[in-house]
């Protein structure tokens, strides 16, 4: 079964091709790699699957609907959630509140009964309350949760910025490289994290990742993009033994 | 529902309650003015706070709320020969001659109409983000003013209503002003109003997270209309006169400053610099006069206390951006634990 599978998009900005023709499947409850150098293209198809960006031509079929080019909050509605590059957290509020507002787009009360705190917004609440320091509690920042989240340090901001993903009840994760500016000890438990939320919350995930270990370590099946075109996929094996790979990330001898 | 906390924020109403019963009973006629003006600002802070400092959006239009509010309830209240006599160049239309409604209602409807104004007005500028929203949004006053000069059978252009009765009083403008502290403290605590924090902390990441943004600028910037409008109605049955002049930009730029002195961001803030802005504005009063230093004499000059006030606002901006309180509140546990101490050190 495909989760999420991309049908020849392409994302061109003015005269630049930044992404082309790419097709990716996501199967469900897989871990798969998207990795490239640095300017590949990757972050633009984390925009496009998310609908920061519409593709200009091609297809985004998430869960059997298609996708292409609905706004992003309703992306992360219908099941997709992210992290980015560089951590993008709610600074000035506690940890428990950037969970909380992740809640929020399925709360289904209206402002009104909200600010009057009814007894069914309350218990709407509550509920949100509870499962929001349940998933704290699951990824291990349960002591943190009145803090700051600017106060926490990187490591736990990225896991922070992690469980915020997961609380919106995601059915794919997209991971900007969640390894980024981490040490060997942290990269080893960022795997063991990305693998047991993986069997915890029952999702699929695609994450970038420059870090080869994380990405060998973790990812079934992997895609490499260089200059917005796929030159291979595979699992990691393969990819470690393709030419064109190496090439792209080695350069060639002439 | 009646659990400590609760009875403790009901004792505090009540406290509050009394303690304006005293001053109203006890102070003179000017000083009990300045108290309804403190409850008045109150109002139009929190509400600009909750545009700026909530949600984020840098809206300076807010005096234009406030004359759509003022207009529209002194409109509805003025009887059928009052604005006989205001309108004197041109009639009034007629649909408007002969309607005269109570207080409370006109104030109610001003502000309602001020939030369908901001509304739809919101709907095509919150596109913009930061310095040009708040060009937009500058603009946006500055037309309302002119068009308010001009619509000589609406608003009696640059004449303005005169002869307004003098509604406003301490229940008025302070229960106003209570509402409006429990509305914020309570919408602060909701999931939206967290939602409006997400947005300001950020937008990108708000979006991601599911949070309709557009909607959600949308009803912050409504609701702050509304309260805008309300606080208008509350100023112009104060004064008893209304005209455009009133609602220049000095006007935001008041709130502005209220806002920025007491933390962007804070509810407990704003209301604790209304109240000082309020109270300051009015004792610095001799400023404007000529004053006698002894060897040398200042002649008056007129605005000396605004600039004094710009340069306060200045000074903060330079040496201590939070403000005030920054963005904390003063909240029954830090007051618990302020008495707390002075609880222990007794003992």
């Amino acid at each position: 079964m495909t989760i999420l599978r991309t049908d020849h998009i392409t994302m061109k900005f003015g005269g630049l091709t930044a992404v082309s023709d790419l097709n990716l499947e996501i199967p469900e409850n897989g871990i798969v790699g998207l990795i490239g150098p640095n300017g590949a293209g990757k972050t633009t198809v984390f925009n496009m699957i998310t609908g920061v960006y519409a593709p200009t031509t091609g297809n985004i079929v998430f869960d059997k609907k298609d996708i292409t080019g609905i706004k992003s909050h309703l992306i992360t509605k219908s099941g997709i959630a992210r992290t980015f590059q560089n951590i993008r957290l709610f600074k000035d509020l506690t940890v428990l509140d950037n969970v909380m507002i992740a809640n929020h787009l399925r709360l289904k009360s209206n402002i009104i009964s909200s600010v009057l705190r009814t007894p069914d917004y309350r218990a709407k609440e509550d509920h949100i309350l509870k499962k929001s320091l349940l998933l704290l509690e699951e990824v291990g920042l349960i002591e943190y949760k009145d803090d700051k989240a600017s106060s926490l340090p990187y490591g736990k901001q990225r896991k922070l910025e992690i469980a915020r993903a997961l609380a919106t009840e995601p059915k794919l994760l997209l991971l900007d490289e969640p390894a980024a500016g981490m040490n060997p000890q942290e990269s080893i438990e960022l795997m063991e994290f990305v693998k047991e939320i993986r069997g915890k919350f029952d999702l699929s995930i695609l994450m970038i990742e420059h870090h080869m270990q994380v990405i060998m370590g973790v990812c079934e099946k992997i895609y490499v993009l260089d200059y917005g075109v796929n030159i291979a996929e595979g699992n990691p094996y393969e990819i470690q033994n393709n030419p064109k790979v190496i090439e792209a990330y080695l350069g060639v001898d002439e | 529902m009646f659990n400590k906390k609760n009875l403790y924020r009901m004792g505090l109403i009540l406290l509050t309650v009394i303690v304006l019963a005293i001053l109203n009973s006890v102070l003179g006629k000017y000083q009990v003015r300045i108290l309804n003006l403190a409850g008045i600002y109150i109002v139009l802070g929190l509400s600009l706070n909750l545009i700026n400092g909530f949600t984020g959006l840098f809206s300076l239009g807010h005096a234009g709320f406030m004359a759509i509010g003022a207009y529209t309830s002194a409109l509805l209240t003025m009887s059928a020969v009052q604005k006989q006599a205001n309108f004197f160049v041109q009639p009034i239309v007629p649909w408007l001659a002969n309607i005269e409604l109570g207080f409370l209602p006109a104030m109610m409807i001003g502000g309602i109409v001020s939030a369908i104004i901001g509304a739809l007005l919101a709907a095509p500028i919150l596109r913009l983000k930061d310095d040009y929203l708040a060009i937009a949004t500058l603009g946006f006053g500055e037309i309302i003013r002119v068009i308010f000069t001009n619509t000589q059978s609406l608003t009696n252009g640059a004449l303005g209503l005169k002869g307004l009765t003098r509604f406003t009083n301490v229940p008025y403008s302070w229960g106003i002003a209570l509402l409006t502290i429990i509305f914020m403290f309570s919408l602060r605590r909701s999931s939206y109003g967290k939602a409006f924090m997400a947005i300001r902390e950020d937008e990108i990441a708000a979006e991601a997270m599911g949070i309709d943004l557009f909607k959600h600028k949308l009803l912050a910037f409504t609701i702050g209309s509304f309260f805008a409008g309300v606080g208008g109605a509350l100023l112009a049955h104060l004064m008893g006169t209304i005209d455009p002049l009133m609602f220049r930009f000095l006007m935001t730029f008041n709130i502005l400053l209220i806002v920025v002195l007491g933390g962007i961001g804070s509810i407990s803030g704003t209301v604790i610099s209304a109240i000082i802005v309020t109270v300051s504005m009015e004792a610095l009063r001799f400023l404007d006069s000529a004053i006698n230093l002894g060897f040398v004499v200042i002649p008056s000059v007129p605005g000396m206390r605004m600039v004094l006030f710009s340069m306060l606002l200045m000074l903060v901006i330079l040496f201590y951006q939070h403000g005030l309180m920054g963005r904390d509140e003063i909240t029954l546990d830090t007051l618990g634990g302020f008495f707390g101490k002075f609880k222990k050190k007794e003992a």
